[in-house]
């Protein structure tokens, strides 16, 4: 019961709920149309990314705008593996992850260093650096235009990840440890300490933290998730290009977690998956789409203003954790 | 007063004790080559007018700022070139001037930060359970029991004020420098106040800044006073109330 309990997990609501939606996602897999399957899973891969970004952003208060290095470590690292060495999805998620934390030591380690808007522009410049880099070498990136992950490499255990079933599965393991670890830190001492660092990071240093190296661990998490959200994205869906190193997808996290609620476990889940409908839907409606979607955002905005969960926990569920 | 120029190696009875120590801020000297050394156990306080360097004093010792020149020694060790949280885990809590707790985290939460940084615990930190049970001690040490739920920033500026100390407290110091504690709270509080930090120095050391000459006279063991920096004068209570130099520095002309 004790590991249990470690991972946050416990008789009350906030495990009930966690494991619930849990629950419903694997389920979802029984009846979803072809077409929202392959979207849940997507959504689930991308929200990984998200919840990456929460303990970075939410959790920490680091406002970092140069995520996408770490996914593109990730997205990189397993494809270039599986085009040029033969190594299969397995070995693939190992580097990816890998390459992410070795960018967290390389950059994120400098850009700690700074903090508050030096730290968004450092980190801007970072990700933007890697993102030139990887058009340097197009030779064997193919730049914007990318390239397809062999299908060959891309299997697990004998099962082909490009087959609905073990690409739903993977993707939902996947989210299933990542949502588990971000419950695990936020009930944990870990999260309480974050979150003090955020809130107060003078007094937090005057209690014997060591403000650098905590914000360092927080860093190694996020970029760890990240980068394995970027390799299983890779593996799954097959394709790795440069736009997912681009400026646009450090934003998008950040917009995720933003509209689900920075802070909380499930927010960045819920930002993905209602931006990804809100687009979807209102695209297949009108070619205005994005009118749409920015008065849902200021709407938000206006009657959401810590994003939905965040929102929902400070008005009526103080429990969510 | 005492000249320390010939004092032996650190005797085990010091527990800090400084050389030298200066701090500039631009033309401003606000620390200004002072030698000092605490005793272990009781209260030892340092007055002086506004402006006389005790914060400042404080933080060099606590690691918030560095030195311009000279040395810190806790416990026997060089301690100069350690950094705050480094301090903090070798047993010197200080507890802020300006109140400044985490407002949004119950006042539990607050002191579990406090018992968890000295629990260690690995990744994750400590159990909860042991957590909460040393933070609720703390807190009914300072007499916030029932409180422990309250989110820190509704509570009443005293019991913020002891909110603070618990959170000192909850690191389980060998020094703890409270930094004027009893500024702002009513006679009842202070009455209580001294009562708590009594007790508190039976088994800790104390370093109390205060204003407050009835909290000083009625606390301290030895007194230390400040003025423009320096060391104008240190003894007993008795002492420091016959000093003349103190009188004119605190009464002017």
């Amino acid at each position: 019961m004790s590991v249990m309990r470690r991972l946050g997990l416990g008789p009350d609501r906030a495990t009930a709920l966690h494991v619930g939606v849990l629950v419903v996602l694997l389920a979802l897999h029984f009846v979803l149309p072809d077409y929202h399957h392959i979207s849940i899973a997507r959504i689930m891969v991308l929200a990984c990314f998200a919840m990456g970004y929460n303990i970075a952003f939410g959790y920490s208060g680091l406002l970092s705008l140069g995520h996408a290095m770490f996914f593109a470590a990730g997205l990189y690292g397993a494809g270039l593996a599986a085009q040029f060495l033969d190594v299969p999805a397995t070995g693939g998620l190992l580097i990816g992850i890998l390459g992410a934390l070795a960018l967290v030591i390389t950059f994120g380690a400098v850009a700690l260093r700074t903090t508050g808007v030096s730290f968004m522009i450092v980190t801007l410049m970072f990700a933007q650096a890697v993102f030139l880099i990887i058009y340097y070498f197009g030779e064997f990136t193919r730049g914007d235009e990318g390239f397809i992950v062999p299908d060959a490499m891309r299997a697990a255990f004998g099962y082909a990840l490009n087959e609905p079933t073990a690409r739903y599965l993977v993707a939902f393991g996947l989210f299933a440890v990542c949502l588990i670890i971000s419950l695990a830190i936020a009930r944990s001492g870990l999260g309480r300490v974050l979150v003090a660092i955020r809130e107060n990071e003078d007094r937090a240093r005057m209690l014997g933290y060591d403000i650098y190296r905590m914000k360092l661990l927080a860093l190694l998490i996020s970029g760890g998730m990240a980068g394995a959200a970027g390799a299983v994205y890779a593996m799954l869906f097959g394709y790795v290009g440069a736009t997912f190193a681009s400026i646009e997808y450090s934003i998008l996290p950040l917009l995720w977690v933003l509209v689900g609620g920075a802070g909380t476990v499930l927010g960045p889940f819920v930002g993905t998956l209602a931006m990804f409908y809100l687009i979807d839907i209102t695209s297949g409606l009108t070619t205005a789409y994005l009118l749409v979607v920015g008065l849902a955002l200021i709407g938000l905005v206006l009657f959401f203003p810590k994003g939905i969960l965040g929102t929902i926990r400070e008005r009526w569920a103080s429990w969510l954790p | 007063m005492a000249a320390l120029e010939n004092s032996p190696q650190t005797s085990p009875d010091i527990l800090l004790e400084t050389k030298g120590l200066t701090r500039h801020f631009g033309g401003l000297t606000a620390v200004d080559d002072v030698d000092f050394r605490l005793k272990r156990g009781g209260v030892h306080a340092i007055i002086g007018p506004n402006g006389a360097g005790k914060t400042t004093f404080v933080s060099l010792l606590s690691g918030r700022i560095r030195p311009s020149a000279g040395t810190v020694r806790f416990a026997g060790e060089d301690v100069t070139k350690l950094k705050a949280h480094a301090r903090v885990a070798r047993g010197i809590a200080y507890t802020f001037q300006i109140t400044s707790t985490f407002q949004a985290m119950s006042a539990r939460e607050n002191v579990m930060l406090a018992v968890q940084r000295r629990l260690g615990g690995g990744l994750l930190g400590p159990e909860e359970e042991t957590l909460r049970r040393e933070a609720d001690h703390a807190l009914a040490r300072v007499g916030l029991q029932g409180l422990e739920g309250e989110k820190a920033g509704i509570l009443s500026y005293g019991h913020q004020r002891l909110l603070e100390v618990a959170m000192g407290l909850g690191l389980a110091p060998r020094l703890l420098i409270l930094d004027e504690p009893t500024q702002g709270l009513s006679d009842d509080e202070i009455a209580a106040f001294i009562a708590l930090i009594k007790e508190i120095a039976a088994t800790s050391t104390v370093l109390l800044i205060e204003h407050n000459m009835a909290v000083v006279m009625g606390l301290a063991d030895r007194i230390t006073v400040l003025d423009h920096g320096r060391v104008l004068a240190e003894g007993t209570p008795a002492d420091i109330r016959a000093d003349r130099s103190v009188q004119h520095a605190y009464l002017g002309g």
